[in-house]
């Protein structure tokens, strides 16, 4: 097992390994008309993974069970439900430190109860994928969609890909293995959906066949040695020793801050192969554009095209990469717009001001419209959003 | 692992640390018969640590690092804590991560080891002390021994929180004046030896670490055990001298004090049916190989 197999041979199921860029590019895919939370699980029976830890929140129960079925039928090898999130995380951990390839899942509160580990996976170059399917934050109660633990995703460290549709959850998962394994990279890797949206409504999805996989994981490709005494140890902890009070530790850490920092930028180069860039863009010369990301995209194709009959011409940004961000890309695709819209599936508006932050004339951009608590946003709002913005910016110009 | 693995190229010697040519050239690793009477010849068996002068858990560490069977193949699982400024002097792969998770981390490590080398014996052993396995840790502590992890838990029990500055912890005893326990603690030490034998340890051990050879001989049964059979846990009195307002030199004293009989720390043993068979098994194995060095020395001798 410490012998990564070889390309072209086959698994105890029969898959072949196949190479990543054939299984992505090449190989024949067949449509399939599934659910968000099944196309987890089939991007898992073909990813090589060696170890997934589940525990039950709304709306990852279901993928994450569903993984326990390929357990039984011998895909994955190691599988089993921890405490709590906390617990899934840290377990999830000791598997990658131990060189396994490591896949979970979690939502909403469960995601925040696991905050502590993920700047820790990053820490130490663990490159474990957790696909969060987004739901609301307590208090109150809420199992609904909202976006808004992606906000506290966003400085853990980890890569962040935010999935539109269950195809982009399907592509995602599996490139998202081979992105967050380069030995350059070597991070943990976030890939979210909107939970109910995408997990639990049925999509048709193109996928490669299921008797082709990924290369297994080979940890000794890590930037970092693996915690399996197979090499020889050093009198020094694998992540950095900040319990003494001096300058050194100090530069340690934060020297180690922006190298994780780094890695994720060096992620790009491989992700633009990967996903054919970190944005798409639709209709790029509209002086009214709508930038997002995950189904917020997804509802606003479907207001460009009230608008269009309405006569308004608008164009489209999607956000496949929260982290790395896709600054260069977003400023070169907005350069000439009058209107940057954002709409989102939460409170906060975080995606706003990310993009606030990093485009010219920052007055163009809209942070909405915002829906939170699990509200849908019908193409109408967004409409109507766009509308009142222009109306009221021409009323302003009349009074000047 | 074996020893081989670690021999350094020719070409290198002679820029290489002399600690590191020390280690490969004299490391225990390997050797039958090791043991705590290694301790102090020895520099993977921590020649050095960055504890307090006479702190008693640098002696327990390097007990415990002399007595592990197997040490060429252990990783070993830390917290945060006193023990983290040990592990960096440790010669065999360590793990810090998070205050509290060390049992979570373990239980996927072993899994991981076991699927990656079926061929091989890994064995995985946390030590962390009693906030981290008591207080903030205990149900990942708990959770693994439900679970029925094969892996060892060391339980350095200082009963306080010594690195943030002597607060109270749930190992503290009743009564006890400390930071964030002004008016003494109010409720009894937590009893976890006696939880771990209701939570499926098969091998529990109380006591203090005033023994080397007793130490040498715990851990080892602890290992073997979880290696075999299931989880087991160790607690050992660790003394913080400084904030129970000791002296360098009275950590001994003061767990020889604490382990007579009827007191907290006098020395507890418990073993499930099938670990006590193991336990016998190996002590009768190990009585073999005595008699036959010994036997082997008298006849070359006689020779």
């Amino acid at each position: 097992m410490a012998n990564t197999p070889l390309i072209g041979t086959k698994n105890k199921k029969g898959q072949v390994y196949t190479d990543p860029n054939h299984l992505f590019f090449e190989a024949p895919r067949e449509s399939h008309f599934l659910t968000g939370s099944e196309i987890i699980k089939e991007a898992i029976k073909r990813s090589s993974c060696d170890m997934s830890i589940a525990y039950p929140i709304t709306p990852q129960s279901e993928a994450a069970a569903l993984i326990g079925e390929l357990f039984a039928e011998g895909y994955v090898d190691i599988y089993s439900r921890g405490a709590n999130e906390f617990d899934v995380m840290s377990i999830c951990a000791g598997g990658s430190f131990g060189g396994s390839r490591v896949f979970t899942t979690t939502a909403g509160p469960g995601t925040l109860r696991a905050m502590e580990n993920f700047p820790m996976w990053a820490g130490s170059r663990l490159p474990i994928q957790v696909c969060i399917t987004c739901r609301g934050i307590n208090s109150p109660l809420s199992i609904q969609p909202d976006t808004l633990e992606l906000y506290y995703m966003l400085e853990t460290g980890c890569l962040l890909w935010h999935a539109e549709t269950a195809q982009d959850l399907f592509d995602f998962i599996l490139k998202g293995f081979i992105v967050a394994e380069q030995p350059d990279v070597h991070l943990p890797i976030a890939v979210a959906c909107d939970g109910f949206f995408v997990t639990h409504t049925k999509d048709v999805v193109l996928m490669t066949p299921d008797d082709m996989c990924l290369p297994r994981y080979d940890p000794y490709r890590s930037p970092v040695p693996c915690m399996d005494m197979e090499c020889p140890p050093v009198r020094m902890m694998r992540d950095p020793f900040v319990m003494k009070s001096n300058y050194i530790s100090y530069a340690t850490h934060a020297s180690w801050q922006q190298e994780v920092r780094a890695a994720v930028e060096r992620s790009r180069k491989h992700t633009e192969a990967l996903l054919g860039g970190l944005i798409d863009v639709e209709n790029g010369d509209a002086e009214i554009l709508l930038v997002s990301s995950g189904t917020a995209i997804s509802q606003s194709r479907e207001a460009i095209a009230l608008m269009k009959d309405e006569g308004l011409d608008v164009g489209l940004v999607k956000i496949k990469t929260l982290r790395p961000f896709p600054t260069a890309e977003i400023k070169a695709a907005t350069r000439n717009a009058k209107k940057i819209f954002v709409p989102e599936f939460n409170v906060a508006g975080w995606l706003g001001r990310e993009i606030k932050a990093i485009v010219e004339d920052n007055q163009r951009v809209v942070a909405g419209p915002h829906v939170g608590g699990g509200m849908t946003m019908p193409p109408e709002v967004i409409m109507e959003r766009i509308v009142r913005t222009l109306k009221a910016d021409k009323e302003e110009l009349a009074h000047v | 692992m074996s020893k081989e693995r670690i021999q350094i190229a020719p070409e290198f010697r002679n820029i290489m640390p002399p600690e590191y040519i020390e280690l490969v050239d004299n490391a225990t690793w390997g050797k039958e018969g090791r043991g705590w009477k290694d301790v102090g010849i020895n520099k993977e068996l921590i020649e050095e640590h960055s504890l307090c002068a006479g702190c008693p858990e640098s002696m327990a560490f390097r007990y415990i690092l002399a007595a592990l069977p197997n040490p060429e193949d252990t990783v070993m699982v830390g917290s945060t804590g006193c023990t983290s400024l040990v592990f960096p002097h440790v010669a065999v792969h360590n793990i810090h991560s998070l205050f509290g998770n060390q049992n979570a981390i373990a239980s996927g490590l072993k899994k991981s080891l076991a699927h990656r080398f079926p061929d091989q014996t890994k064995d995985v052993v946390v030590l962390a002390g009693d906030g981290a396995t008591v207080d903030i840790g205990l149900d990942y502590t708990l959770q693994s021994w439900f679970r029925q992890e094969k892996f060892t838990t060391i339980c350095f029990d200082n009963e306080l929180y010594a690195n943030t500055g002597g607060q109270e912890s749930g190992l503290m005893q009743k009564g006890f004046v400390a930071k964030m326990a002004p008016i003494g603690k109010q409720f009894e030490k937590v009893r976890l030896p006696e939880i771990a034998q209701e939570s499926g340890c098969h091998y529990v051990v109380n006591c203090t670490v005033s023994k080397p050879s007793l130490v040498e001989k715990v851990v080892r049964n602890a290992v073997y055990v979880a290696r075999e059979i299931g989880p087991t846990y160790l607690q050992m009195y660790t003394p913080c001298i400084l904030e129970i307002g000791k002296q360098s030199m009275e950590g001994l004293q003061e767990m020889r004090d604490s382990e007579k009989p009827g007191l907290r720390f006098a020395f507890k043993e418990y073993m499930s049916p099938e670990a006590k068979e193991l336990i016998t098994e190996m002590a009768a194995k190990e009585k073999e190989r005595k008699a036959a060095a010994k036997a082997a020395l008298t006849q070359s001798a006689t020779a």
